[in-house]
């Protein structure tokens, strides 16, 4: 039990087994079997190859979005505008792809560069709300994203209603040269977003690792007074972080238009900026981990999709799982955080007593 | 004075009553320290068994009762995760917005459509006999009536009792306040508990009076974040708060007004966006330098009333951790 890491992997599973517990009785509570839905939702995630690829077709965006964040996060910034940003990267997105005419691979790249100058226009507008007019960047955030999201219901019903009449459920599809392609008929996923998730992950993972820039963000994030005053241009460091961030929310947002929904649709983002800041919180911020836990909860969004269809349930349970994952994560957390400091003062010396005589030193060797 | 005009004020004082009682809440758990983020969860969350519990009993008292005990575990969880835990409230109380919201939804799946008799209008004797004041405020459901209460309660409490002055110590300066023999982190988590029950209280206001029902998604989905602002709008005292959460039912009742008027034409997409411009703007208002900009041009006699009147300083120490063993 002394070795750390063994009492790290410990706590992880014990809060693993404290959330699937109080789900399940959330799941008993609304009278179906926790085993029956687990079993739903591993089947509707993985029952075949299409399944799997709806997996990675959650997997891509939740990616891209938590990329973003864990740059956001490293700012020392709450970028709870990243649904915004999604949703704006799709609004741009659908714009280019209902106005342009050009031939495939010429129309992809211009429609992903208006979906990242979306998603960074909208980072940026909380950055400037934070660092020029003080707006915390939660509340300018929480605000951004109930704007956009009525304008993108404005768009819908009114300017980009199908010829048919709106039905206030999706715009028309978007021709086949301005959508993302499928690799094959047995795993449809796009291989172009695939690769730029691949890259987005590497480049992420380097710029935190080694560029000045990353050291800036983490200084700004860490202690954004002391950065300031040694140097680190704190200001701008905020308003790139939520620039980035968006430049790759903005991207999750294309995929869900260009290639999920084929359409612009009422919260075509599907509350991905909301997980993937569930998902940052529970990985602490790890380029490496977030993309394999958030293939976890992609396969946990994916699989819960149809159990309204199969059991009647809401597919909200999948929001609650991951919530209470997250939560219970935090909380065991802080509980092996107390244990371990509790058997460190345990084992202090009385001269190490001595060398820091404050009352509240003495107090907590004295065993509590 | 014409009678529907008379009636769009009652409305008005009746749509403002959950923000006032939420508003109020979180301004108690913030004065203590205690940052309560959760309240856009807790909303909805407690909203959603304070209906399912009236509906199961058949009562609306039981309903209230059991929306406050709701809000007040939501928000023990935040300060136990911080006192006890160590965490982040930010952290925890985003998550648990997040999880409520969730719960909410996934739990009340089946309330949806279902009726029961909300709250009636209650005329309070005499009173409600004045003319123009008496129909406006005092012919409205029961829960106006309590938040009539609490608005005073909580003013009186907070500036004019030892406990309350105790409540901002600890809000303002933990170390002097514990040095003085105060025990901070047991009145953080009494007023934070008090606090998430208020909350909770706007929940079932929402359920059982105001918007009676539950539906998905829930109608009062966002206005947590709201008074969340509206709090910081009300620089943490209770008359201003309040008065943040009427003024925001005025604006949000004219612009529904204008709306069904056939003079002006303002696009609908624009009524819709302004709870969240108005949020921001204000917000700008009293964090910016505006005011002192504003402050400088100003006659010299309205300086120091408009000053009190919007600046907007939170507690010293909210949302830090008390170190108390």
């Amino acid at each position: 039990m002394s070795n750390p890491k063994v009492v790290r992997i410990l706590f992880v599973l014990l809060s693993i087994g404290a959330s699937l517990l109080v789900t399940s009785v959330l799941v008993m509570v609304v009278g179906q079997s926790p085993l029956d839905v687990l079993d739903r939702i591993w089947q509707g995630a993985f029952r075949n190859s299409e399944s799997t690829a709806g997996v990675f077709n959650f997997w891509i965006p939740l990616a891209l979005c938590s990329m973003g964040l864990i740059l956001t996060f490293t700012a020392g910034l709450w970028n709870i505008g990243a649904e915004g940003q999604v949703l704006a990267g799709a609004i741009a997105a659908s714009w280019a792809a209902r106005t342009f005419v050009l031939p495939n691979e010429i129309q992809i790249p211009l429609e992903l560069l208006f979906a990242v100058a979306g998603g960074a226009l909208w980072g940026l507008l909380i950055g400037i709300l934070k660092t020029r007019f003080g707006v915390n960047e939660i509340f300018g955030g929480v605000g951004l994203n109930a704007i956009i999201s009525v304008y993108s219901i404005y768009l819908i019903a009114g300017p980009w209603q199908p010829p048919e009449g709106g039905s206030a459920q999706s715009t028309q599809p978007f021709p086949d040269h301005a959508l993302l392609h499928p690799m094959n008929e047995t795993f449809p996923v796009s291989l172009i977003a695939l690769i730029l998730t691949a890259v987005a992950i590497v480049a992420v993972y380097l710029l935190l690792r080694g560029t000045r820039w990353g050291l800036q963000l983490k200084a700004t994030g860490k202690n954004a007074k002391s950065a300031l005053l040694l140097g680190v241009p704190t200001t701008r460091a905020t308003l790139t972080a939520l620039m980035a961030g968006g430049v790759l929310a903005g991207l999750a947002g294309a995929y869900r238009v260009l290639f999920t929904y084929d359409s612009l649709r009422p919260n075509v983002s599907g509350g991905i900026g909301y997980l993937g800041l569930l998902l940052v919180l529970l990985t602490g911020m790890s380029a490496i981990w977030t993309p394999i836990v958030a293939f976890i909860f992609a396969a946990i969004l994916s699989g819960s999709t149809r159990l309204r269809v199969s059991l009647g349930l809401d597919s909200s349970l999948a929001g609650v799982l991951q919530g209470i994952l997250v939560l219970s994560m935090l909380l065991f957390n802080g509980v092996r955080q107390r244990w371990e400091e509790r058997r460190k003062s345990k084992t202090v010396t009385p001269s190490a007593v001595e060398s820091q005589p404050t009352p509240s030193n003495a107090k907590a060797a004295s065993g509590e | 004075m014409n009678e529907e005009l008379i009636n769009i004020l009652n409305s008005i004082i009746a749509n403002a009553t959950p923000l006032v009682i939420a508003g109020l809440g979180e301004t108690v758990s913030e004065r203590s320290g205690v940052t309560n983020l959760s309240l856009d969860g807790s909303l909805q969350l407690s909203a959603m068994a304070g209906f399912a519990a009236a509906i199961a009993s058949g009562n609306l008292l039981v309903g209230c009762v059991a929306a406050m005990i709701v809000g007040a575990v939501i928000a023990l969880i935040v300060v136990v995760a911080n006192i006890e835990l160590r965490q982040d409230m930010v952290a925890i109380g985003f998550v648990l917005t997040l999880l409520c919201a969730d719960i909410a939804q996934f739990l009340g799946q089946d309330l949806a459509g279902q009726r029961m008799q909300p709250m009636t209008k209650l005329n309070i004797p005499l009173l409600a006999e004045v003319p123009i004041i008496g129909p406006v405020f005092f012919q409205q459901p029961a829960i106006v009536y309590v938040s009539y209460i609490l608005i005073f309660a909580i003013w009186w409490w907070m500036f004019h009792t030892r406990g309350g002055l105790a409540m901002r110590a600890v809000g303002e300066r933990p170390e002097t306040a514990f040095a003085r023999g105060t025990s901070v982190n047991c009145l953080r988590y009494v007023y934070t508990f008090i606090g998430g029950a208020l909350v909770g209280l706007g929940g079932a206001a929402y359920s059982l009076a105001i918007k009676p029902g539950w539906t998905t998604p829930p109608s009062m989905r966002g206005e947590g974040w709201i008074a969340l602002a509206i709090v910081i709008f009300g620089g943490w005292h209770p008359f201003r708060v309040v008065l943040g959460a009427y003024l925001f039912a005025v604006l949000r009742a004219l612009s529904s007004a204008i709306q069904r008027s056939p003079d002006i034409q303002i696009p609908l997409v624009l009524l819709n966006m302004l709870p969240w411009l108005l949020m921001i703007a204000t917000l700008i208002l009293v964090s910016s330098g505006a005011i002192d900009r504003l402050l400088s041009i100003m006659p010299r006699p309205l300086q120091k009333w408009t000053r009190n009147f919007l600046r907007s300083d939170p507690p010293a120490a909210l949302g830090t951790r008390f170190e108390q063993d």
